[in-house]
């Protein structure tokens, strides 16, 4: 496959209860770990459904792996996974791979393999509504992971962990991005900028920087992401 | 629709279902009781529960699977595993159907308990084919979680959901010839019960109950097969892949 960008998104325009939460972005995403960071509510969540096909677009194109976003080419090549995780409370963790596994037409063997590359081999017959937070976050992640899809949207996948999960996590996402998936992460933590190969921050529907969190941070002449974000939201003069 | 997808959804359902004893018992043994219930309480009029009986066949799988699809099919919405679906390979009709067969097939077996009861132990008088009585509950329940699909479109919270149940379900219960006779009904309301599902499920049941010909009983049936599709429909119609 030729190294296309994995998102290229032109003019896109969202309206959502009648108001526009995104309004003219463009943007374009490569491959390894990108991280989409900014405050709860500017509109992460709405860029990340419009990426993966679900979101109602009022305007602009988003082309996901070279076709339209959510075109039936693109719907077992693109893992996403929700704020809530997105599985079967009351099946085993295995069974809602395994129900995964057959609406993508991998066979079950493929359940086994997204369990054990996120460590939860073990836990296979427990049903889901039993587990901790964390690891319930992680079968969702499994379910996204099925199949090796050229693109993974996870949407705060790593909100409420403890830190050494969440570490454990951002290297399971470099490990995923090393086989050549291009890995899109949100999240409204800071601190998770600098496990990112490239950083977009976003606030009130626009993104507000993009690039290696080296390069942001040096543009700012600030020490830490945090600053970086404050400095060009008081540049740009945004109350 | 790919025959792969749609029964994996089925298989699902009822794997969901199998782990849920507590619902799974409710769903198999409830109706069975009820009829037991109504025997006892005409036990000296047997010719009253010959009368309600094939209509209770006829009710049951449509009240309960309309609750517990309405509910499901929220919880999918509101769990983001439907969303979820949606950028899979899934067709909005693997969804329905996929629901449809599973809860199709619980109810060929409530059916066929509760019709076993009823005419077994509570000597309920049925002339019509047995086969025939378990395929008139079966298509009713089909009916009762395709309209169950459609309105849970229109609930934010299960509680919302549940209040469905009094709005759509329980004025079918009233106007289908359970409480009066159909043709004792004031004329409207005749006509009114006229275009409700349910009316033709019951008339169903009871051509089977009082008579071996067959005839009505199909027709009754293509009659509810139709209102089961149509609310596939408009199911259908209000399950989009792309949301606000």
């Amino acid at each position: 496959m030729s190294p296309v960008s994995a998102v290229e998104i032109a003019g896109l325009r969202v309206v959502r209860g009648g108001t526009a939460v995104i309004d003219g972005l463009d943007l374009t995403i490569g491959a390894g770990v990108t991280g989409l960071l900014g405050p709860s509510g500017c509109g992460k969540s709405t860029l990340l459904r419009s990426i993966a096909g679900v979101q109602r677009v009022a305007a602009g194109t988003v082309t996901v792996l070279g076709e339209p976003a959510g075109s039936a080419a693109l719907r077992d090549r693109v893992g996403y996974q929700t704020q809530s995780s997105s599985v079967y409370d009351d099946l085993a963790v295995l069974e809602n791979l395994r129900f995964f596994a057959r609406v993508l037409g991998l066979p079950p063997a493929a359940a086994e393999a997204a369990l054990a590359s996120v460590d939860l081999t073990g836990q296979g017959g427990v049903v889901v509504g039993r587990l901790s937070g964390g690891q319930r976050s992680r079968v969702g992640l499994a379910v996204a992971l099925l199949g090796s899809p050229a693109l993974l949207v996870l949407d705060e996948p790593t909100v409420g962990l403890d830190p050494v999960l969440r570490r454990d996590l951002w290297a399971l996402f470099h490990r995923v991005a090393d086989t050549g998936t291009a890995v899109l992460v949100s999240s409204h933590v800071m601190d998770e900028a600098e496990r990112c190969d490239t950083l977009l921050l976003m606030r009130e529907g626009r993104i507000i920087a993009d690039g290696a969190p080296g390069e942001i941070k040096a543009a700012q002449g600030v020490a830490d992401i945090e600053s970086a974000f404050l400095a060009l939201v008081e540049g740009r003069g945004i109350a | 629709m790919t025959p792969r997808v749609t029964l994996a959804i089925a298989v699902r359902v009822l794997t969901q279902l199998r782990r849920d004893h507590r619902t799974l018992a409710m769903l198999l043994l409830v109706p069975c009781l009820l009829q037991a219930l109504l025997w006892w309480i005409f036990w000296d009029q047997p010719l009253v529960f010959d009368r309600i009986g094939p209509a209770l066949l006829a009710i049951f799988p449509f009240f309960v699977m309309f609750l517990v699809t309405s509910i499901t099919t929220l919880r999918e919405r509101s769990g983001g595993t439907l969303e979820r679906l949606f950028t899979m390979p899934m067709g909005r009709l693997d969804f329905l159907v996929g629901y449809a067969l599973a809860f199709g097939a619980i109810a060929a077996v409530q059916a066929a308990l509760a019709a076993g009861v009823a005419v077994g132990l509570l000597d309920l008088d049925l002339r019509g084919p047995d086969v025939l009585l378990v395929l008139v509950g079966v298509v009713d329940a089909v009916l009762g979680t395709a309209l169950g699909l459609f309105v849970s479109a229109f609930a934010r919270t299960e509680f919302q959901a549940v209040q469905f149940l009094p709005a759509i379900v329980v004025p079918q219960i009233l106007l289908c010839g359970l409480i009066v006779p159909r043709d004792r009904l004031p004329r409207v309301l005749e006509r009114i019960a006229d275009v409700m599902p349910l009316t033709w499920a019951v008339d169903a049941m009871e051509h089977l109950a009082t008579t071996a010909r067959t005839g009505a009983v199909w027709r009754d049936l293509g009659i509810v097969v139709a209102f089961a599709v149509a609310a596939l429909a408009l199911g259908a119609a209000t399950l989009r892949r792309r949301t606000e």
